[in-house]
C-alpha cells in the first residue's frame, strides 16, 4: 500500500506538466481532460508508488496539487 | 465531489501546507502557465517553517512587476511599493523597527534596474535585509524589453535583432558590493532553494538569493526555447552546483551552463552595529537606543 498521497485541486491547475516531469516515481501524468479554464490537469496513474515526498507541491507554480505521508 | 479529484484515499483534514501563507480569497493568481514565480514561493514558505521564523516578525516587501505580485499574496504583513524602491522601504522598516525580519522579494528589472542603486547601497552598508530576486532575465510585467539581465543574442520587445549590450552578473555585483550571502538557485533546485532561504532567515546582514525562473510568455516564447517545462529540462540539464565559485565566473549567458550554488557566506557588522558602536563611542552616556525611546 502506498506511503503517501497526492491531491489535486483540479480548477487552480494551468497545465504546465511540472508535476509529472519531476514526481521521483512517476505517479502522475497530465489528464486528456480539461478543467473549466481549458487546462489539462495532472491525475494519478501509479498511486501506489507515491512516498508523499510533496515535491510535486514544491514544482507547482499554482499550488493546485501537494503530497503528504499517511499518519501510521 | 469533493474539492480534490482523485483515486487515493485522502485524509479529511489533509491541506496544502502552502495555503495558510498565502491570501487564498486573492487565488487563482495571475502568473501565467509555466511561470517558476509561484515555485520560488513554495520554497519560501518550506523556508519560513524550517527556519521556526515568527511569523508576526516576518515583512515582505515587494516593487512593482511579475514578482512584486509576491507581497499582494503573502499572507505576512507585506507591502508593495513603487517601482525600484522596495529596499528604500525595507531599510526604512528595518531601522524603525530592528526586531523585524524584513524580506525583499522581488524581480530583476526592478531590483537592479529601476531599483538598483538602492541594491548596491543597501549591501555596501549591510543592511540587515533578505533579498530574493526572481530573475527572469526580461521586463516580464511590461512587455518583455531588454532588462539589464537579459543575456547577449537574446530576442526581446526592444532588440528585434538581438541583444548586444552586456548583462549584469547578479552574483558578482552582489558580493562587490558587500553583500554577506550569495547564493544563485533556478525554480529547478526547490529543495536546494528552500534550504538557502531557510539559512538567510537565520543569519544576520544583507544577504541575496537569485533564482533563475522561467517567463515562458515574454521571453522563452520569443527565442523559441519551448514552455515553462521545457525551461525546466534546460535548467536541470545546463545546471552544475559549484559551492563557493568564484562569482565573477557566474555570468549567464543565452543557452550556456548555469553555475548554482552558494557563493558567498561572510560575517560583517551590520548597519545597526555599525551605527550602535559609532554612537556610542561618540555620544558615551547620551546615547539611547532607538527601541528604548519608541518603546518598540
Ligand atoms: S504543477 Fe501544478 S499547475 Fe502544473 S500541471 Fe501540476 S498541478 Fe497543474
Ligand atoms: S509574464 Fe512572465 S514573469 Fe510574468 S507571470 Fe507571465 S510568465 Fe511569469
Amino acid at each position: 500500500m502506498a506511503k503517501g498521497f497526492v491531491a489535486v485541486t483540479v480548477e487552480r491547475c494551468k497545465g504546465c506538466g511540472f508535476c509529472v516531469e519531476f514526481c521521483p516515481t512517476k505517479v502522475l501524468d497530465l489528464s486528456s481532460a480539461f478543467n473549466s479554464k481549458g487546462y489539462h490537469p495532472p491525475y494519478v496513474v501509479a498511486g501506489e508508488k507515491c512516498s508523499g515526498c510533496d515535491l510535486c507541491g514544491m514544482y507547482c507554480p499554482d499550488f493546485a496539487i501537494f503530497g503528504a505521508r499517511y499518519a501510521r | 465531489m469533493s474539492e480534490f479529484e482523485c483515486v487515493m484515499e485522502i485524509p479529511e483534514d489533509a491541506r496544502n501546507p502552502v495555503e495558510p501563507f498565502l491570501r487564498m480569497d486573492r487565488m487563482p493568481h495571475i502568473w501565467c502557465p509555466g511561470c517558476g514565480i509561484g515555485t520560488t514561493v513554495n520554497c519560501f514558505v518550506r523556508a519560513l517553517l524550517s527556519s521556526k521564523s515568527d511569523l508576526d516578525h516576518v515583512a515582505i516587501v515587494s516593487g512593482i512587476g511579475c514578482t512584486g505580485r509576491v507581497a499582494g499574496y503573502a499572507n505576512l504583513d507585506s507591502f508593495h511599493t513603487t517601482h525600484g524602491r522596495a529596499i528604500p522601504f525595507a531599510t526604512g522598516l528595518k531601522l524603525a523597527n530592528p526586531k523585524l525580519q524584513v524580506v525583499v522579494y522581488s524581480g530583476d528589472g526592478d531590483l537592479f534596474a529601476i531599483g538598483g542603486n538602492h541594491f548596491i547601497h543597501a549591501a555596501r552598508r549591510n543592511m540587515d535585509l533578505k533579498v530574493i530576486c526572481v530573475n527572469n532575465l526580461t521586463y516580464a510585467m511590461t512587455g518583455g524589453q531588454t532588462a539589464p539581465t537579459t543575456p547577449g543574442q537574446v530576442i526581446s520587445a526592444t532588440a528585434p535583432y538581438g541583444v548586444f549590450e552586456p548583462a549584469f552578473n547578479l552574483v558578482q555585483l552582489a558580493e562587490a558590493a558587500g553583500a554577506a550571502y550569495v547564493a544563485r538557485w533556478t525554480t529547478y533546485h526547490v529543495t536546494q532553494l528552500a534550504r538557502s532561504m531557510g539559512e538567510v532567515l537565520n543569519k544576520k546582514g544583507f544577504c541575496f538569493i537569485e533564482v533563475l525562473s522561467p517567463c515562458p510568455t515574454l521571453y522563452q516564447r520569443r527565442n523559441k526555447m519551448g514552455d515553462g517545462l521545457d525551461t525546466m529540462k534546460y535548467y536541470k540539464e545546463a545546471s552544475k552546483i559549484r559551492h563557493g565559485a568564484p562569482t565573477g565566473e557566474c555570468a549567464l549567458t543565452k543557452s550556456g551552463e548555469i553555475v548554482v550554488g552558494k557563493f558567498v557566506d561572510r560575517d560583517r557588522p551590520d548597519y545597526l552595529e555599525l551605527m550602535r558602536t559609532q554612537l556610542h563611542e561618540s555620544l558615551g552616556e547620551r546615547y539611547a537606543e532607538p527601541e528604548a525611546v519608541c518603546g518598540l
